[in-house]
């Protein structure tokens, strides 16, 4: 199958339903927007904030990074556009994808919108059902919800697992979950992902859980799958060099607030705020031993562990001083980048050296 | 700084599992201070390494020696059994599993320093204080369940507990993966440091080749239970000569870096990994 | 799972602390309203007989099922007894048989469960074939089968229901033990030296314990059905004695007569009681789920 739309080969899918987001947005609005994110979830008894003030925009075609250890919030971002988020989390703040807000959506409504914004997980044999063969998984969503017969359905299924190279596909899909190797399952994932043709693709941690070689050629297959369906993602990960290597920006999150976006080519080089260059610099370099290792002194803070009325990185921040405790400092911009640094012009240039 | 006294020789080492072959004729040595790092994927066969010689699980054939003494056969004796957690002891990767739920760091401590040393009560706390401290624990941790404690925290207990024994030998299977990268630089720096004030040596188990530079001295390549290619680490990670070495090496993220899809092998190639990994 | 979805998603929330009393209150209004008709139950069963007002064992048939009067609010037995003071010391009785039979089956269920979890392999195979062997006999037919050979009696019958459940409680600690045995802190023991016996003992059973107190509980009430039963039938507890199950088939022709009182009282304190060990069971039972997760 050649590159490039398949809208064409597709049966007709009806027209858009009330709601339903009209296609491509104007000029240079973002596929996907996310302003002033907060989202509080009851944990035991008490409302806590799990993100706080998060904003994020994603283009068209472009692949965005998210980058944060424990706690940070990078997976519950992604879970808040996906609208996966646990009973009972109180939503504050915008998302909007293709034009409009998606923080109402029910029903019909919702499932429309993950046909066109789809998530793949970590762990692949959590989100499927082990007694359900991988074909009729594959195919529920396009019959369901769009409406395709059960052997078209099957047919694109096929047709995109071999997309994502998985040969004998037709006898794939006659196999169940634990038939499969995690690497196997995973790339069944993402073609399932993009049966349904979704704009942007959510990856929380596709990776993770996968060997270094089986990863690299997952990564391959998304970024090949990327550039032929003009797929938008944003691909969460702990790994600073995966994230920067394969995304063309880079967010980094800490204590459930972003604290840089970055293009991805700069972000090594001339990082934006210390906890960027810091975790940077934590991280043992494969190509040299060094006499110590830089480690950053305390434990990562969760959101709800982080003051409102300060830096939250700035008990464990070098270059902290009094201006820094004074208030939760806001999003800066320089240089085509954000950073959540009062000092951040002051260190320009400064911060890359300091850790090496 | 490394002798030539081995403390640790595996020889034509092999374990099968039924059918399925884990390790495949595994030779190697550790001088006394020396560390070793076991990279490999899943099904390699490094966790399954590791385990034949802690005594997990026994061999099939080939030898282990530890400390002049051979282990290639499980003990024989409670007391055998204690002699040889005095050689060779292992730190796991899961913080989460890896200590009893319902026991302080103090108390899962002090019950391995009974099991070893015939202390008194002052003695043991004594040494309790000194071990936790080794590993940047404070008393308020150390007195803490483990639920009360983050995963670094956790491991820190791990390695102490495996350190009360005074082990010569320390196997640390993957024990710093699941921790968060800030934290796996300080658990890093802490081993290092282990190992200077007391001579302990280590193996290393891991897939993370940059945590295998900064940690090892020596390194050796598993690929499907077979060992294809051994040496100082800096040269197996900077000049590999096995193919599979250099996929691996290839594969590792970095700047610039650009992943691309091999060419179709068959589908017996993505295994599932064995029992262990 | 990220670490606050894994906190905010779990609806029953394993208690943190509190001990004992941190435990009942986890239990919710049922288990706490179960916990206390046991503690009732438990009181009478040490101090019934001194409580009675009236002589619960000196027959007067003279006024047999005579009905509730204002000096005896349940009326009179078939003897003649006061039924308030025949249920309060009969309590002894109905509540120690199922006492025993809970005690021998958790103590030789968990034994054997451990040490098959521990040692797995041939001894585990056999030994679950054993098991599956006692499965096939119900409590009861065993404890008619006691009473043929030993004579009726509440010994004979509790050791028969003992031996009856105990397979019961093997496979259901089983699990738990085969979990907690695969566990890499078991294995970090056993490579420093810890003998079998020690790491059971220390460590695997008191990770059990959750599960096992809820399954104690649970078994109480069934004990209690099944002992009950085994007595209206004349195979248990033997008569003058008081005991519930007993109660229940002497006065049972006071039903076709018309005076269902003292046979429908000993019941409801059967059913009220067994249910206050399912309920409180059944609770402290997610619990120990909830803490394993």
């Amino acid at each position: 199958m050649s590159g490039g739309s398949r809208l064409n080969s597709l049966p007709d899918r009806g027209a858009p339903s009330e709601g339903q987001a009209v296609t491509v947005p104007a000029g240079g609005e973002p596929l996907l927007s996310v302003k002033n994110l907060t989202v509080l979830l009851p944990v035991e008894t008490r409302e806590r904030a799990v993100l706080r003030d998060v904003c994020l925009d994603i283009s068209a075609g472009e692949a965005v990074g998210l980058v944060g250890e424990s706690g940070s919030g990078k997976s519950m971002t992604a879970r808040a556009i996906d609208r996966l988020l646990p009973k009972g989390a109180q939503v504050q703040g915008q998302i909007r994808f293709a034009g409009s807000d998606v923080t109402g959506l029910a029903g019909s409504q919702l499932r429309a919108y993950r046909n066109r914004v789809a998530m793949i997980f970590q762990d692949p044999r959590a989100h499927v059902n082990p007694v359900r063969r991988i074909g009729d998984f594959m195919t529920e969503a396009l019959r369901t919800n769009l409406g395709v017969s059960g052997t078209d359905a099957s047919r694109q299924a096929a047709d995109m697992l071999s997309q994502v190279g998985i040969e004998d596909a037709q006898r794939r899909l006659h196999q169940y979950p634990h038939e499969l190797s995690g690497g196997m399952l995973q790339r069944v994932m993402i073609a399932a992902a993009l049966l349904t043709e979704p704009a942007l693709l959510l990856a929380d941690e596709p990776t993770t859980a996968l060997d270094v070689t089986t990863q690299a050629e997952v990564m391959a297959i998304l970024d090949e799958l990327r550039g032929r369906y003009g797929l938008a993602m944003l691909f969460i990960t702990h790994d600073l060099e995966l994230a920067a290597a394969i995304c063309d920006r880079t967010i980094v999150m800490y204590a459930g607030q972003v604290v840089e976006v970055r293009r991805s080519e700069l972000l090594h080089s001339d990082p934006l705020h210390p906890y960027t260059a810091a975790l940077a610099a934590a991280r043992p370099d494969i190509g040299q031993k060094a006499a110590r290792l830089r480690a950053i002194p305390g434990r990562p803070l969760s959101a709800f562990e982080a003051p409102a009325t300060e830096c939250a990185f700035a008990p464990r921040c070098r270059f902290a001083e009094d201006a820094c405790r004074e208030a939760v400092p806001p999003l800066i911009e320089l240089d085509g980048g954000l950073s959540r640094c009062v000092r951040v012009t002051e260190l320009r240039g400064q911060l890359e050296a300091a850790h090496a | 700084m490394p002798s030539d006294n081995i403390v640790l020789e595996v020889s034509g080492l092999r374990k099968e599992f039924g059918s399925l072959v884990a390790v495949d004729d595994v030779t190697f040595a550790i001088p006394s201070g020396g560390s070793l790092a076991i990279v490999g994927e899943s099904g390699s066969g490094k966790t399954t390494i590791a385990r034949m010689i802690v005594g997990l699980e026994r061999a099939t054939r080939g030898t282990i020696t530890a400390c002049g003494r051979d282990r290639s056969r499980p003990a024989r004796s409670a007391r055998d059994r204690r002699h040889r957690g005095r050689e060779v002891q292992i730190v796991f990767q899961d913080p989460y599993t890896s200590l009893d739920p319902r026991q302080t760091a103090e108390r899962a401590i002090d019950e391995i320093l009974r099991l070893h040393h015939g202390f008194d009560a002052d003695r043991r706390q004594a040494r309790i204080e000194q071990l936790t401290d080794l590993v940047g624990l404070d008393s308020r941790q150390a007195r803490a369940l483990p639920r009360a404690l983050s995963g670094g925290q956790r491991q820190r207990v791990a390695i102490a507990r495996a350190l009360a024994a005074e082990p010569q030998i320390l196997i640390l299977d993957e024990s710093v993966a699941a921790l968060d990268v800030s934290i796996q630089a300080q658990v890093l720096n802490l081993l290092a440091d282990i190992r200077d004030e007391t001579s302990v040596s280590y193996i290393l188990i891991s897939h993370d080749l940059a945590v295998v530079r900064q940690l090892t001295d020596e390194a050796i390549v598993m690929y499907r239970g077979q060992l294809v290619e051994q040496g100082p680490t800096a040269q197996v990670l900077d000049d590999p000569q096995h193919p599979y070495t250099q996929r691996l090496r290839a594969s590792v993220p970095r700047p610039g870096w650009k992943p691309t899809r091999r060419p179709q092998e068959s589908p017996r190639a993505e295994q599932k990994g064995g029992p262990h990994g | 799972m990220s670490t606050a979805i894994g906190m905010a998603s779990r609806r029953v929330q394993a208690r943190t602390r509190g001990g004992s009393l941190g435990l009942l209150r986890s239990t919710g209004i049922a288990g706490l309203v179960s916990a206390a008709v046991i503690a009732v139950a438990t009181v009478l069963a040490v101090f019934g007989p001194l409580v009675a007002p009236y002589n619960p064992d000196l027959p007067s048939l003279g006024q047999a099922f005579i009905g509730p009067t204002g000096a005896h609010i349940l009326g009179f037995d078939f003897e003649g007894r006061d039924v308030l003071s025949r249920l309060l010391a009969g309590a002894q009785s109905s509540m120690i048989g199922p006492l025993a039979v809970v005690a021998g089956a958790m103590a030789l269920g968990t034994l054997i469960a451990v040490v098959t979890a521990w040692r797995q392999g041939p001894v585990d195979t056999v030994v679950s074939s054993g098991l599956d062997i006692l499965f096939a006999f119900p409590g009861i037919l065993l404890a008619v089968l006691a009473a043929a050979i030993f004579g009726a009696g509440l010994t004979a019958a509790s050791v028969a229901l003992a031996i009856a459940y105990m397979p019961y409680v093997a496979r259901v600690l089983r699990g738990a033990a085969l979990r907690e045995r695969g566990q890499p802190y078991v294995a970090a023991l056993e490579v420093q030296g810890a003998s079998g016996t020690s790491i059971c003992l220390r460590h695997i059973i008191p990770n059990m314990l959750p599960l096992i107190v809820a399954q104690a509980t649970i078994m109480f009430g069934w004990a209690m059905v099944d002992l009950a039963a085994i007595s209206f039938l004349g195979l248990g507890v033997q008569p003058p004695t008081p005991n519930w199950g007993v109660m229940i088939s002497e006065n049972e022709p006071g039903i076709l007569q018309g005076y269902p009182l003292p046979a429908l009282a000993a019941g409801l304190c059967i059913v009220g009681v067994v249910i206050a060990f399912n309920v409180l069971g059944e609770r402290l039972f997610e619990q120990a789920q909830a803490a394993s997760r």
